[in-house]
């Protein structure tokens, strides 16, 4: 499917999305309310057939933690990106998706382990590389500690 | 009524826990699995990772663009070519600039080169798992001859480091095309002995057929890449699904089996072998004439998300970068094979005995590093 089509169809299924930031996949910040709905859909969907999660990650910005999910399909090969922002960088808290695609389950313990963001609903949330009495989550921007590799 | 001593079987009522690894010969590296067992039957295991975890991420943000080469080495030690590769076209592309055609095929040879020699270390290893030792030397004598052709070129075997933004460390050596050229009749003179050793022995077909089966749904759902996914049917070569480097200007076929047994996993390897050999002989002849560093005034990503997949041995690679324009990247993500094919371990492992665990997990082919980062 084009990525003009897909244009379409997300914005079908949830008209408040956004345009993304990456030019290089058709890309979509969503609410987080819309988020499990729309990916179930691209799963679903017999055009989208979205069954394969590649990529899961974080990124702490300015305006938050951007949850960013590369997903694509595996019959169709067309690629997207969805992203959601946690404006709340006290607390933060998405619902998983590791319901839709098992692979998540281990990428959401790591952003959990180094960024500190609670995934809803996870059936396993523990630390997955630290130890689990480690202070702090280490890829935020704020982290300080006494070895760091900063210059 | 009640039970008299004899009727209990007590292996299989009695639960142990069982670590496996941290040191373990079999888990090559790092990992521990906690393995539930009922008398020899694996009930379930979890595995533990972090034993080797450096924040190659975190010190990722604090280096230049051409300095984070040296840390992807420092991944899948197994596929460093294929690793620089990677983070080099991520941010090639970003810079929107496009390398000469002599290094796209120099830097697929090498690829393909690391490709063979990832799966000989693979080989050799997995027979070892099953008890042939033979299998051993068999395998590191092949390698040898890639590494040696590597330090001629590179002066480094293993952590190499060669590929770099915008080309290459230098310019092959002048042997280079001759040495690939003989290893690849040497190689195929060699391979049918793998065969003739493990594939054909029928021990090793008992200890892996019908062992650790993956659908190809079960494959997409946990994200398994590489050999062990297409062993399972499921085409996930990013060779095939986004072209890079030289590899659109060779002809070659993904390959694909679809029994998702430790066998057919096996079996993939050993025809990508032969299907590396193909691709080497396409190239090495043709390698173009071109300078191997493209003139950059300085070598940073612009501000903006970039994502490169290539494959790897094991599987694919992600390499995503967010830069606000500043010498170092705000975040990079490497998306590693290995961490996505280790977790299935579990659904694959359930229900079998533990010594065929060994043979799940090395069909497998994890390189613990590569996983913890």
């Amino acid at each position: 499917m084009q990525a003009e089509e897909l244009t379409n169809l997300i914005t079908l299924w949830a008209p408040e999305q956004k345009p993304g930031i990456s030019k290089q996949f058709p890309e979509f910040i969503l609410p987080m309310e819309r988020l499990l709905e729309v990916m179930n859909l691209l799963k679903e969907n017999s055009t989208t057939k979205m069954d394969y999660l590649f990529c899961l990650t974080a990124v702490d910005r300015k305006d938050g933690f951007h949850m960013v999910y590369h997903i694509t399909s595996s019959e169709f090969l067309h690629t997207v990106v969805l992203r959601v922002i946690l404006t709340d960088k006290v607390n933060p808290v998405v619902p998983t998706v590791c319901t839709i695609w098992r692979t998540a389950e281990y990428f959401e313990r790591e952003v959990f382990d180094l960024f500190g963001i609670r995934f809803d609903n996870h059936p396993d949330l523990r630390r997955l590389f630290l130890e689990d009495d480690w202070i702090g989550y280490p890829l935020r921007k704020d982290y300080k500690d006494s070895f760091t590799l900063e210059r | 009524m009640e039970e008299t001593l004899l009727d209990i079987d007590f292996q299989e009522k009695e639960e142990y826990i069982i670590n496996m690894g941290p040191q373990h010969p079999s888990t090559h590296g790092v990992l521990r699995f906690e393995t539930c067992l009922q008398g020899e039957k694996v009930k379930y295991l979890i595995p533990h990772c972090g034993y080797i975890h450096r924040g190659i991420e975190k010190m990722c943000e604090h280096l230049t663009y051409p300095q984070i080469i040296h840390l992807t080495d420092r991944m899948d030690y197994l596929s460093a070519h294929i690793n620089n590769e990677a983070v080099a076209l991520c941010i090639e592309n970003s810079m929107q600039v496009e390398v000469s055609d002599r290094v796209k095929y120099i830097r697929t040879i090498f690829a393909e080169l690391t490709r063979i020699a990832s799966h000989q270390l693979w080989w050799c290893a997995f027979g070892m798992d099953l008890g042939a030792l033979t299998t051993f030397f068999y395998g590191l004598r092949d390698r040898e001859k890639i590494l040696d052709i590597f330090e001629e070129t590179t002066g480094s075997r293993l952590t190499q480091s060669f590929i770099t933004p915008g080309g290459l460390m230098s310019d092959i050596h002048p042997n280079f095309q001759k040495r690939v050229k003989e290893f690849i009749t040497y190689f195929r003179k060699k391979l049918p002995e793998y065969d003739q050793l493990l594939t054909g022995n029928i021990i090793f077909r008992e200890r892996t057929k019908g062992i650790g089966m993956m659908s190809k749904e079960m494959a997409i759902d946990y994200g398994v890449t590489g050999p062990s996914g297409r062993g399972s049917g499921f085409h996930c070569d990013i060779r095939k699904i986004a072209p890079y480097s030289a590899y659109p200007f060779v002809k070659f076929n993904e390959i694909t089996f679809t029994e998702g047994d430790t066998y057919s996993r096996y079996l993939v390897r050993i025809a990508e072998m032969w299907e590396s050999l193909n691709i080497l002989e396409q190239l090495v002849d043709n390698i173009p004439q071109g300078s191997t560093m493209l003139e950059l005034k300085a070598i940073k990503a612009p501000k903006g998300e970039f994502y490169q997949r290539v494959e790897t041995a094991r599987g694919e690679l992600g390499v995503y970068i967010v830069s606000d324009g500043g010498p170092s990247p705000a975040r990079i993500k490497f998306r590693t094979p290995n961490f996505s094919n280790l977790f299935v371990i579990n659904r694959l492992a359930a229900g079998h005995k533990i010594a065929d665990l060994v043979a799940i997990s090395g069909s497998l082919d994890l390189v613990i590093p590569d996983i913890d980062r």
